[in-house]
């Protein structure tokens, strides 16, 4: 009950704030960032985004805030919709005056966003998306992106797959741009480290409507060595289940992309497959100095222990907090300015940066092999993959972009 | 002079059942013609062949010369075929007046007309057609709000609007007060005579059969049994017979509805 | 032979679970004719409580199946609560305007289940005693697969049984086939009304209590499964059980051998075979006429022209519309570039349901076309702004000539699910075909030309399409045109009777009402700077629906009222919390206060302020 009271009392305090007349600007000691993501959408994986944010500017304000003014991040809901999360980007950008844009997990979305800022002339920050197409075929000069992508993550995943023997292999994707990125990727990258593998059969499913039960026969049907997986969610649950109940995953290597983060993993509980190899976080066994610090701050803010979106939302703060540190200024042109090559030294996951020539950063992810341990699943014997191993030369990539 | 419409032949069966045998009849210039018989005779399947929703195994049925088999209802009313139906067909959302106009927009051709407005067009017109069957103060009535009898009329008024050589009535009276029937045929009936209107009607009331046709056709099990006018109708045997050892009677036939 | 028997045995397994809660809409639909879209949501909470009460008691096989069952019954309470304080109030609105309060218990039910449970999927155990798979003709087959294909059948025995042999359940036929009948026996149709939606809601929890040992229990499963359990029902035929379970059982099989020769068609397959067994069977498998339409309803008032008073008020609506750019914030613009984009697209969904009678579940697919045709205009075919828009609508009316042509040969629940077919083929065909469309990435950059990037003078453009397409249409009805689609909707026998082709002028209708839904779909398009299959998707075409029929079908000022309302709402609740759940509120609020819509309401309102005048009905 109170819940509900909570929020119709929290409901009408703003009803004044939804004005037509525009708003005073903001104080001047403050910075403020605009922040738009999939929260009702996707809550799994935005949630402990938000926390990671929350936290980088709760400790970078009590830190005195850069330059003496307070970050003020104003985050708002997109409904898992490009069109209202453009809206919300224009309110944000000229209506709350925020400095630049952030967020987005949603690789459509976080495309439209870019390509407002790019309209809008505003620095966006893409978080979350994955797609190759952010920073590549349809980059622009106003964005750039943090985790690495598709590409880089398929590679990882690639370099790890030549090591096998197995030749004949099987593709399971999400019939939608990041499916389709991903397997070709794979396909790619795994062809030039060996090219004697071949690709027996794809499986495209629907995206959250997987037909698990005929998905997998379908797979079996081509008897491959090893299977490249994409899928992912609820998609991924079920697959994992009619697979290992009809032994497909016997004898059978699998590479997955995504699936050791704990997003991922942890609903899998113990069905969780033995040695599959993955990308992932394994969120607290990291012992580096500034990730335990890190991790032991999120724990005692929320409780709980920090997932991928955690150091998603955290590492996106650092980066901004530096771009505004190195820019001094909250001025677009200033601030693109710093985005280039721009240094994150200290990152709980370790040094990265923004490479000048296609706005991807180096941040790497973790790739290693699942497993159940004391009943949890896991990511165990893994190593951190740095991002810039797995991305083409600059100049490679500059190539990929469209002229500014 | 050659009749207005000329039915030969005409016959329909569902499954094996003869719904419809060899019926052929003639209609003349302004004739008012009856069609009877009892439950079942095959009238409703006679009348759906002739306005078009049945298409009948062999038989002709000629408007004015022009053969009226395999056209469409619509285009069976555009060559000059006015209907009413068993019950009411109307269009409950507009008002008396634009029920009239509608016929008559179609009538001129201008159901594709995108700017006009609808309810300015053939205002006259269609006040002068309600003023046939004595409407006019009920036009900017909502078609919905009228009482039955006051329905049949508008449906009379609406299948007069194209100006039609002949009507086609499904059981007018169905549904109405006795005192109504008989005031909504002398309607019907000093309009057709007025304007030279030829009509086909069923009817289960007997009353109203005597009181307004020219001539009588009996249908019964899908044949034409008789035909004449109301008083050698009363006395043919056959139809006595039929009626009588069909176990319904004509008193009986009254009380229906 | 083995390979193919298993996969036979995979396809029923899935037929199971798909019957079971296409069963149950089936069933509540037949009765109550209520198009339940809270039926995804009672599926969903039934996987959610069997997760909770198995993880709970974790006892072994009976503790299994009982949390099943208990957790069927408990969605089947929580159904009977709905029905008594919401639906039994409203059994009187326009037809189809109960979807409306489904669809504000749908966002609630979202933004509970979070609330209740938490993000996370919830991957229950396997089911004991079921958690290994058997061999058969070498190939293994899961064993719960197996009781699940036993299952499916003897819940269908199960309902004809109840409907065959009790007193409840020849009732329940009896009202299927004719509502009034039952209420001339003098049977409490209030009460026959609560047990037919009961049962429906126990079905679907049922569905979704048995999905634990195959799936986790997320916050996807309510939309993910609703859109197929309506094309189950529709080809089964709307009421009809055993159509259901024939129609689950295709579907399911199908799919089972079509993802082994073109994987790719598993998206749209259920809709292609939708689309084919109603172009072939108006009614479905098993439907009988006269299955597509709600109850009786009070007929339309007829169409007035507006008062001079009213006129006032309209032309001053528009004038301070006009003058906004001034006054107000630049973000505001765009929030108004959005309301008349909305409103542009429910007058041309309303133009289609509420004069034509033609409802669409599936409107979007012409928004799509419209914008989609506009971005790859400028993108492959370097066309200008000025020419994207023109070719936008143009491309909209060719789709909606081309499915309006099959379409119009039905009515009524069939030809909205026709109308969402095509939509869902659309999609489905934007999302996957990534060279061509884009896919899931879209088209971007499809910016206004440099004259018109600026907030301000794109508004104005937009301001004069919308506002003028608005006007456009509200003429149509008030023409011949307009007036003959009414009298269809009204009699088709009576307009075939005074010379009218009733198919050519609904199809011309519908191609009308796909044109002008294209031009707010290229507006959008311009607005946003790109475009993405979101703009055809199902979600697009059910917020039509809702503004609609939440604004008032039977006045041409309902989509107005409900378009605007709808985003402003939408624009304003999404900052809070828990929105869904404040928004779901809204809805219900207003569906309960106004069951002839917004606009009734607001008639209502009027009357009551001035008492002497008459409303006028605009």
């Amino acid at each position: 009950m109170s819940l509900i009271r909570r929020t119709v009392l929290g409901a009408l305090a703003t009803l004044p704030l939804v004005g037509f007349a525009p708003q005073a600007a903001q104080a001047a000691d403050e910075i403020v960032i605009g922040e738009v993501n999939s929260y009702t959408r996707l809550p799994a994986f935005t949630e402990p985004y938000k926390k990671g944010w929350q936290l980088a500017v709760e400790q970078i304000n009590a830190a005195g805030g850069i330059d003496g003014k307070q970050l003020k991040v104003i985050s708002r809901d997109d409904t898992g919709d490009p069109a209202t999360a453009i809206r919300i980007a224009e309110e944000l950008v000229s209506k709350e005056g925020a400095a630049l844009i952030f967020g987005t997990f949603l690789s459509n979305i976080g495309l439209a966003v870019a390509d407002f800022a790019k309209q809008k002339e505003v620095l966006f920050l893409a978080s979350e998306p994955l797609s190759d197409a952010i920073v590549w075929s349809k980059g622009n000069k106003y964005t750039y992106r943090l985790r690495p992508s598709t590409h880089m993550q398929a590679a990882m995943l690639a370099e790890q797959a030549a090591k096998l023997d197995a030749v004949k292999w099987a593709t399971i994707a999400p019939n939608y741009a990041y499916g389709q990125d991903a397997v070709k990727a794979f396909k790619s990258e795994l062809s030039r480290l060996r090219p004697d593998v071949e690709f027996v059969t794809e499986q495209w499913p629907p995206v959250f409507k997987i037909d698990a039960g005929s998905t997998v026969r379908a797979l079996e049907a081509s008897k491959p060595d090893a299977i490249f997986n994409v899928t992912f969610g609820g998609d991924l649950a079920k697959f994992v289940r009619e697979g290992s109940l009809r032994f497909l995953f016997e004898d059978r290597a699998v590479a997955s992309l995504l699936t050791g983060e704990p997003e991922y993993l942890q609903p899998l509980g113990n069905e969780t497959p033995e040695g599959w190899i993955v990308t992932g976080y394994p969120g607290t066994d990291i012992t580096t100095d500034s990730h335990a610090a890190f991790a032991k701050a999120y724990i005692d803010m929320f409780g709980e222990e920090p997932k991928t979106g955690s150091i998603v939302g955290y590492n996106s703060i650092l980066s901004i907090a530096a771009a505004l540190t190195k820019a001094g200024s909250t001025d677009t042109a200033a601030l693109l300015a710093a985005m280039e090559g721009l240094e994150v030294a200290d990152s709980p996951t370790g040094p990265f940066m923004f490479r000048a020539a296609d706005h991807q950063s180096t941040m790497g992810a973790y790739v290693g092999k699942t497993s159940l341990v004391d009943g949890q699943p896991k990511l165990v014997d893994w190593n951190y993959a740095d991002g810039s191993s797995y991305l083409p030369s600059e100049e490679e990539a500059a190539k990929l972009r469209p002229a500014d | 002079m050659s009749p207005v419409l000329s039915v030969r032949n005409l016959a329909k069966s569902f499954g094996g059942i003869k719904a419809v045998q060899d019926v052929n009849f003639d209609v003349g210039k302004g004739e008012f013609l009856a069609l009877i018989g009892p439950n079942g005779a095959g009238k409703t399947t006679c009348f759906n062949m002739l306005n078009g929703y049945l298409k009948p195994n062999t038989g002709s049925v000629k408007l004015n010369g022009k053969e009226l088999l395999g056209t469409p209802p619509r285009k069976i009313w555009r060559l000059g075929v006015g209907r009413t139906f068993q019950i009411t067909e109307t269009f409950l959302s507009m008002t008396v007046l634009e029920n009239i106009q509608m016929a008559l927009i179609s009538y001129h051709r201008r159901v594709f007309d995108l700017f006009s407005r609808a309810t300015r067009l053939y205002v006259d017109e269609a006040m002068a057609l309600l003023d046939l069957v004595n409407m006019s103060e009920q036009a900017q009535r909502a078609c919905s709000e009228l009482a039955y009898g006051d329905l049949k009329r508008l449906e009379l008024a609406i299948a007069l609007a194209h100006e039609p050589a002949l009507l086609l009535m499904d059981e007018p009276t169905a549904g109405m007060a006795p005192s109504e029937r008989i005031a909504l045929m002398a309607l019907t009936a000093e309009i057709v005579e007025r304007e030279g209107v030829s009509v086909v009607f069923t009817e289960h009331d007997m009353d109203v059969v005597f009181a307004h046709s020219h001539r009588i056709l009996v249908l019964n099990r899908g044949e034409l049994i008789a035909e004449g006018t109301g008083e050698e109708i009363r006395a043919n045997a056959t139809v006595q017979e039929v009626y009588l050892g069909g176990g319904t009677l004509f008193e009986e036939e009254l009380a229906h509805a | 032979m083995g390979f193919y028997f298993a996969q036979l045995l995979t396809g029923l397994a899935n037929a199971s679970s798909l019957f079971l809660i296409a069963s149950g809409l089936s069933i509540i639909f037949g009765v109550t004719r209520i198009v339940n879209f809270a039926h995804g949501s009672f599926y969903m909470v039934g996987a959610y409580l069997a997760y909770t009460l198995v993880t709970t008691l974790n006892a072994g096989i009976f503790g299994f199946w009982f949390s099943v069952i208990a957790a069927a019954l408990i969605v089947g309470v929580v159904g009977l609560l709905i029905e008594l304080t919401i639906l039994r109030r409203i059994y009187r609105a326009p037809e189809l305007f109960q979807l409306v309060a489904t669809f504000g218990v749908v966002l609630i039910f979202q933004d509970g289940t979070l609330a209740i449970w938490g993000a996370e999927d919830l991957l229950g155990p396997r089911a004991p005693g079921l958690d290994r798979a058997v061999r058969i003709m070498g190939e293994p087959i899961p064993e719960y697969d197996l009781a699940l294909i036993c299952i499916g059948p003897a819940v269908l025995l199960g309902i004809w049984l109840l409907f065959h042999k009790t007193r409840w359940g020849v009732l329940v036929r009896a009202a299927t086939q004719d509502r009034e009948m039952v209420a001339a026996l003098g049977v409490n149709q209030a009460w026959l009304f609560s047990a037919a939606f009961v049962l429906g809601a126990f079905l679907a929890g049922l569905g979704g209590a048995l999905q634990i040992p195959r799936e986790a229990a997320s916050l996807q499963m309510d939309l993910s499964i609703i859109g197929e359990a309506f094309v189950v029902v529709v080809i089964g035929g709307m009421g009809s059980v055993t159509g259901a379970f024939v129609a689950a059982v295709l579907i399911s099989v199908l799919n089972a051998f079509a993802i082994l020769i073109f994987p790719q068609i598993s998206i749209v397959l259920p809709f292609i075979v939708m689309a084919v067994v109603l172009i072939v069977r108006p009614y479905g498998l098993f439907g009988k006429p006269g299955s597509e339409h709600g109850g009786t309803e009070e007929p339309d008032q007829p169409l007035r022209l507006m008062s001079n008073q009213a006129s006032m008020i309209l032309f001053a609506a528009v004038a301070m519309l006009a003058l906004s750019p001034v006054v107000v914030a630049e973000f505001t613009t765009i929030l108004l570039v959005d309301v008349m984009v909305a409103t542009l697209f429910a007058v041309s969904l309303h133009f289609m349901m509420g004069i034509g009678g033609m409802v669409s579940f599936g409107h979007a697919a012409y928004f799509g076309v419209g914008a989609y045709a506009a971005a790859l205009s400028v993108k492959l075919l370097g066309f200008s702004m000025i020419p994207a828009m023109i070719f936008g609508p143009i491309a909209a009316a060719a789709a909606a000539l081309f499915f309006g042509w099959f379409c119009v040969r039905l009515s009524g629940v069939y030809l909205a699910m026709l109308t969402m077919a095509a939509a869902q083929i659309l999609w489905g065909v934007t999302f996957q075909w990534q060279d061509f469309t884009g896919g899931d990435d879209g088209i971007l950059g499809v910016w206004p030309a440099k004259w018109a990037s600026s907030d301000q003078v794109y508004f104005y453009i937009a301001f004069v399409l919308c506002i003028g397409g608005i006007w456009f249409l509200r003429r149509v009805a008030h023409s011949p045109f307009g007036y003959t689609l009414r009298g269809i909707r009204d009699s088709k026998t009576r307009a075939e009777a005074i010379g009218v082709d009733t198919k050519f002028h609904q199809w011309m209708g519908f191609t009308l009402a796909g044109a002008l839904a294209g031009l707010a779909g290229v507006i959008f398009a311009f607005s946003k700077g790109s475009v993405f299959p979101d703009s055809l998707g199902i979600a697009q075409s059910i917020d039509g629906l809702i503004m609609v029929l939440l604004g008032g079908i039977h006045a041409l000022a309902g989509p107005i009222f409900g378009a605007v309302a709808f985003v402003m709402i939408e624009d304003w609740v999404t900052r809070l919390e828990y929105w869904r759940f404040i928004f779901g509120g809204i809805i219900l609020v207003v569906v309960l206060l106004a069951p002839d819509g917004i606009a009734g309401g607001v008639q209502r309102l009027l009357r009551a302020v001035m008492p002497t005048k008459k409303g006028d009905a605009a």
